[in-house]
């Protein structure tokens, strides 16, 4: 069973290496493409079959240092 | 034996780049068949990269004695020199070509980490790097865009481990040509600082001393690594290699280096080296062979990151940030402390024996077992062919005659300020952490960078008295255009400007590290390039007293399309006596008077200085013609006349001429001191060169022309006199050729006038780079 | 007087500041490493430039999670001044001693280069000897340190007269050009509410001494110095 961790930018924070991903697929021509935004993904292994047992634990890791909350979200599913 | 290892076959052993001959050699000193492993040992010890095969006849004749030198060319894994006050400085320089070709980005990263090393190897604690870089054009032409994504990926790569490491990347040199499109050049140098009696040791000493590993795991990175080096780039190699490519982790090197500099200190260590190109295998074999010691090692006891692996992968991985550690009996427990807090992984592997042999086990079978020494230091040796290369005899017709006189030298100054061989690399620098460690008193941007060395630039437990303070000047040259069209004088002219540069800061040479960039040396035109550059580096480094105290051979630089210009780097490493004497490039007040010193034209052929000049490749797409010749003796005064007159304070500034003439240097004079971002000190000159204006000079050559032995310097109107008459007196033509001031420059000789408006040089010469990259 | 520098396993500018505040100003300090978890006997604390823990998942991340972080909390709140540097300032952002976040320069691009900067503010022990009108020439050398927080807090700090230092040309004008990584209305410091606790990007321990081209950055050093000194008095 795994964790699946995607982390982020809040739409509000610059993202400076979005915008280089957005102007560099342009410049290539897919054009009429919206805005990107590049986060990080993480796979946590975790024993066990029971999903409920874990979710709370990374919801917490998730908040408390996987991600900085003044300027990422998070979301994950465990599968 | 493992059961599933393949049997050795004549296509098994070619595959390992080995002759027939060589694997007879490697059956006689064995007296019987090579295993696997053992073949893959032999590989990579007699690769170019770590035997110096094809090159070792010709190292020899590089000067590597001085009283200055503690540890010389070959015997460890870095030079050392004596700097005075019991201090003394390690450093070296060393390629990662083909990894960079294939993953610019951890290719040059790594080639920092490796270099990094073998400076903390050797006890000292690293405080500076500087680098010399090659691509193909990144402005134009079908492959530019592939070369901005090199040179981009590299520059970024020796930024993350530079920085993250936290040592200042404060010099070094970029040049953009056609022949290193496929094949670009990435050198790296490394310099530490330590006391004497610190000097640490790759030699396996002391029977029944335990073996340790230190660091990360073992994985399948770059297996072979070595012996890739050693043979030509081609799709096919760059393919196979890119699964395999080394990744760098600057945080775990971060750690290596203090935990070895605080276990160094204990004194519980009895030998040391790292786990560069070949991994395992050199630095067992390797530090055995110095001591005259075998060693044993079990392979199962080496932390290991894949699964399964072979003992042939184990002993040929080149996973970064391991070292080996040779400690003496009884002293475990500290090696344990150490690396404990710094949370590093270690695992004794082995232990020092009397039998002269490198035995290898898995699993308590022998895997390997070879005489350290010859599998070390017998190699086989060549003495390959050489042949003049054709193309010389269309280099000595051309006539420069058959170039188009110059409509628009005020044109041609703009366009080479532009060039990117001549334009600012402040796009590469700022990059990189250039102020870091407190020492950096002239950053990237002058001749030679200059860094200030004091009591915390030494490893832990270095003794009282330790606090002098010291300044050390550094600069890497190489005009591979000359080295192309002359491999002799090319090569001379690569030391003496280099000796050039840290004369204008105001040093006295120390030492060189060179790094010699090749292509095949089976094509005997190629080793005729090497044979001749290799004398002229001799000559030169004799002359200028700075001995070659270690260096790296980068053969087979070529690709299908052919062969890398012969690229003899040069870094060049000198002391200043007082901080006093530091001396920058770029003007300083207004009034001042403006020096050339040297001659302002080769009076025998004023043609000359144009051969394989910036203003030929740039401007008209030529690299032809017969570059400037250098006379030693010649350089030699002007640099013992600058240095005097240095020492004496005399001089503001001091700026060597070098590729793009005259007009180029004054410019440089005029733009090249940046204060903060945006905002660079500008401070114009009026220049007339009308006294050198005869009939028969051109004007393109006056300006642009390349003549050796020649600095610009600017000194208080005062002064001028002394300076000028005194230089007479040593031997050095000197003229003042104008002063400083005004908000533009302009350069009059005879009836032709060019007026530049400094703020628009400064763009071109600071911007293109940029701009290049944006494309 | 007694400083601390902190030390985490990939500090790298720990030795250049505890070089300033022994060799420059001639003062008493001490490293501390990581793993301690008790800052007894100092007076001011400064957390060095470097990558802490390699910063493989966001800077300063896991430094705010280390023992001596703990200490540095509760030195800070008994009015202990802090003075974070670059990846120290990053970790009190992390650590929330400090509001907002550093991230990625606006040029993707790691930027080592001198910038002017204006003092915003004396109100605080970091500032309180910077002539007025004096702009500040300092180096930075980072690859995150694009100042950001949401509008509220930027107002808050603002109102508050927290923004220390902003980035700005020779003329003390905050232009664009200025800066040097696209921080939000060009922060290179700020301060806590209790105006003890202060990070910057740029590095003043790297402009101390003559001999490395400015002698800015000991005007930082030396009033935190006079500050202490009046704190030290007080207490006896």
């Amino acid at each position: 069973m795994k964790a699946k961790i995607i982390v982020t930018p809040k739409k509000a924070v610059l993202d400076p290496q979005g915008k280089t991903v957005q102007n560099a697929l342009e410049q290539m021509g897919y054009k009429g493409i919206g805005a990107v935004h590049v986060g990080k993904y993480l796979e946590i292994d975790l024993p066990g079959a029971d999903a409920e047992v874990w979710r709370s634990q990374i919801d917490g890791a998730c908040h408390k240092i996987l991600s900085n909350p003044v300027i990422e979200d998070y979301r994950f599913v465990i599968e | 034996m493992p059961m599933s290892d393949p049997a050795i076959t004549p296509e098994l052993v070619r595959q390992h780049n080995l002759t027939p001959e060589e694997f007879d050699k490697i059956k006689g000193i064995l007296a019987r068949e090579p295993s696997y492993t053992e073949l893959g040992i032999f590989s990579v010890m007699w690769s170019e990269h770590c035997s110096y095969k094809n090159t070792r006849p010709l190292l020899k004749t590089f000067p590597t004695k001085s009283p200055r030198i503690l540890v010389g060319a070959g015997e460890e894994n870095a030079g050392i020199v004596d700097i005075g006050d019991g201090l003394a400085i390690a450093f070296k320089i060393e390629s990662h070509n083909h990894p960079s070709a294939v993953e610019p980005f951890q290719g040059a990263a790594t080639g920092v980490g490796g270099i990094i090393r073998d400076i903390f190897t050797m006890g000292a604690r690293p405080v500076c790097a500087i680098n010399s870089l090659r691509f193909g054009p990144i402005e134009a032409g079908a492959g530019a865009a592939h070369n901005r994504r090199l040179f981009g990926g590299v520059v970024s790569g020796i930024a993350h481990y530079g920085n993250c490491f936290g040592i200042p990347t404060i010099a070094g040199e970029v040049y953009f040509d056609p022949s290193y499109e496929d094949n670009p050049l990435v050198n790296a140098f490394c310099l530490g600082v330590l006391r004497h009696e610190q000097i640490a040791r790759g030699a396996a000493k002391g029977e029944g001393n335990p073996v340790f590993y230190v660091g990360p795991a073992t994985g399948r990175d770059g297996l072979a690594g070595a012996a890739f080096a050693s043979r030509d780039l081609t799709e096919e190699s760059a393919g196979q290699q890119r699964g395999a490519v080394q990744v760098g982790d600057p945080f775990m090197e971060k750690l290596v280096c203090e935990a070895c500099l605080e276990l160094l200190a204990t004194d519980a260590v009895a030998g040391i080296q790292d786990m560069g190109a070949a991994g395992l295998t050199c630095s067992t074999c390797e530090t055995a062979a110095r001591a005259g010691t075998g060693i044993e090692i079990e392979l199962s006891l080496v932390p290991q990151r894949a699964p399964g692996m072979t003992p042939y992968e184990i002993m040929l991985s080149e996973s970064q940030e391991r070292m080996l550690i040779i400690v003496r009996a009884g002293r475990e427990d500290e090696v344990k402390r150490i690396f404990d807090k710094w949370d590093l992984p270690w695992a004794r592997i082995g232990q020092v024996t009397d039998t002269g042999r490198m035995v290898v086990k898995h699993n308590g079978a022998v895997v390997a077992d070879i005489p350290a020494r010859k599998l070390a230091d017998e190699a086989p040796v060549y003495q390959r062919e050489s042949r003049e290369p054709a193309y010389l005899q269309a280099v000595r017709a051309f006539s420069l005659a058959s170039v188009p006189v110059s409509t628009d030298p005020a044109a041609d100054l703009k366009r080479l300020l532009a060039w990117p061989g001549i334009a600012s690399k402040n796009w590469v620098y700022r990059q990189y952490d250039h102020t870091v460690r407190d020492g950096s008193v002239v950053c990237p941007g002058s001749d030679a960078a200059v860094i200030r060395l004091k009591a915390d630039s030494l490893p832990p437990g270095s003794a009282n008295g330790s606090a002098v303070e010291k300044y050390i000047a550094l600069t890497v040259d190489c005009n591979a255009a000359y080295v192309y069209l002359d491999p002799y004088e090319g090569a001379k002219i690569a030391v003496a400007e280099a000796a050039r540069n840290l004369a204008c800061a105001g040093a006295v040479p120390l030492g060189t590290t060179d790094n010699l960039n090749f292509g095949n040396p089976h094509n005997p035109e190629l080793f005729w390039q090497l044979k001749e550059s290799v004398r002229g580096l001799a000559e030169a480094c004799r002359f200028f007293d700075a001995p070659v105290t270690g260096g790296n051979c980068s053969l087979y630089n070529q690709s299908p399309n052919g062969p890398i210009d012969p690229t003899p780097t040069v870094a060049l490493v000198g002391l200043i006596e007082k901080r006093e004497h530091i001396t920058t490039q770029w003007f300083k007040d207004e009034g001042d008077a403006i020096i050339l010193l040297g001659d302002v034209i080769d009076e025998q052929d004023p043609m000359r200085g144009l051969g394989g000049s910036a203003w030929l490749q740039g401007l008209h797409q030529l690299k032809t013609g017969q570059p400037p010749r250098c006379d030693l003796e010649k350089e030699r005064s002007l640099h013992n006349t600058l240095r005097g007159f240095i020492q004496c304070g005399l001089i503001k500034s001091a700026h060597d001429c070098s590729e793009g003439g005259l007009a180029v240097a004054l410019a440089e004079s005029c733009i090249s001191q940046q204060i903060a971002r945006e905002t660079p000190r500008l401070i114009g000159a009026r220049i007339d060169l009308s006294f050198a204006v005869a009939e028969a000079t051109r004007l393109d050559a006056l300006l642009f022309g390349e003549t050796q032995s020649r600095v610009i310097v600017s000194v208080a109107p005062l002064d001028v006199v002394k300076v000028v008459e005194r230089a007479k007196i040593l031997g050095v033509s000197a003229v003042k050729i104008g002063i400083v001031g005004g908000g533009e420059l302009t350069l009059k000789a005879g009836k032709w006038e060019g007026k530049w408006p400094l703020a628009e040089l400064h763009d071109l010469w600071w911007n293109s780079i940029a701009r290049a990259m944006a494309l | 007087m007694n400083f601390a520098v902190l030390q985490f396993p990939a500090s790298n500018c720990d030795q250049d500041a505890l070089h300033v505040v022994q060799n420059v100003l001639g003062l008493s300090g001490r490293f501390v490493w990581h793993k301690e978890n008790s800052l007894a006997g100092i007076d001011a604390v400064i957390i060095p430039g470097g990558f802490s823990y390699g910063d493989y998942l966001r800077t300063g991340a896991i430094a705010r999670f280390s023992p001596i972080m703990q200490a540095v909390r509760e030195f800070a709140v008994k009015g202990g001044p802090v003075l974070g540097i670059c990846n120290g300032f990053q970790i009190l952002c992390e650590a929330g001693l400090l509001p907002g976040a550093l991230i990625r320069n606006r040029s993707l691009q790691f930027r080592c280069e001198h910038v002017f900067l204006k003092t915003v503010t004396r109100q605080s022990p970091f500032t309180h000897t910077i002539p007025a009108g004096k702009i500040l020439r300092l180096p930075i050398a980072h690859g995150e340190g694009c100042y950001f927080a949401d509008d509220p807090t930027l107002e808050q700090l603002e109102k508050d007269d927290r923004i220390l230092w902003q980035y700005a040309d020779d003329n003390g004008k905050l232009t664009e050009a200025a800066n040097p990584n696209g921080s939000l209305r060009n922060i290179a410091g700020i301060c806590n509410e209790a105006r003890n606790v202060a990070g910057l990007m740029p590095h003043p321990e790297r402009a101390s001494e003559l001999i490395l081209g400015s002698t800015d950055g000991r005007l930082i050093f030396e009033g935190l110095a006079g500050w202490l000194e009046g704190r030290l008095a007080k207490a006896a």
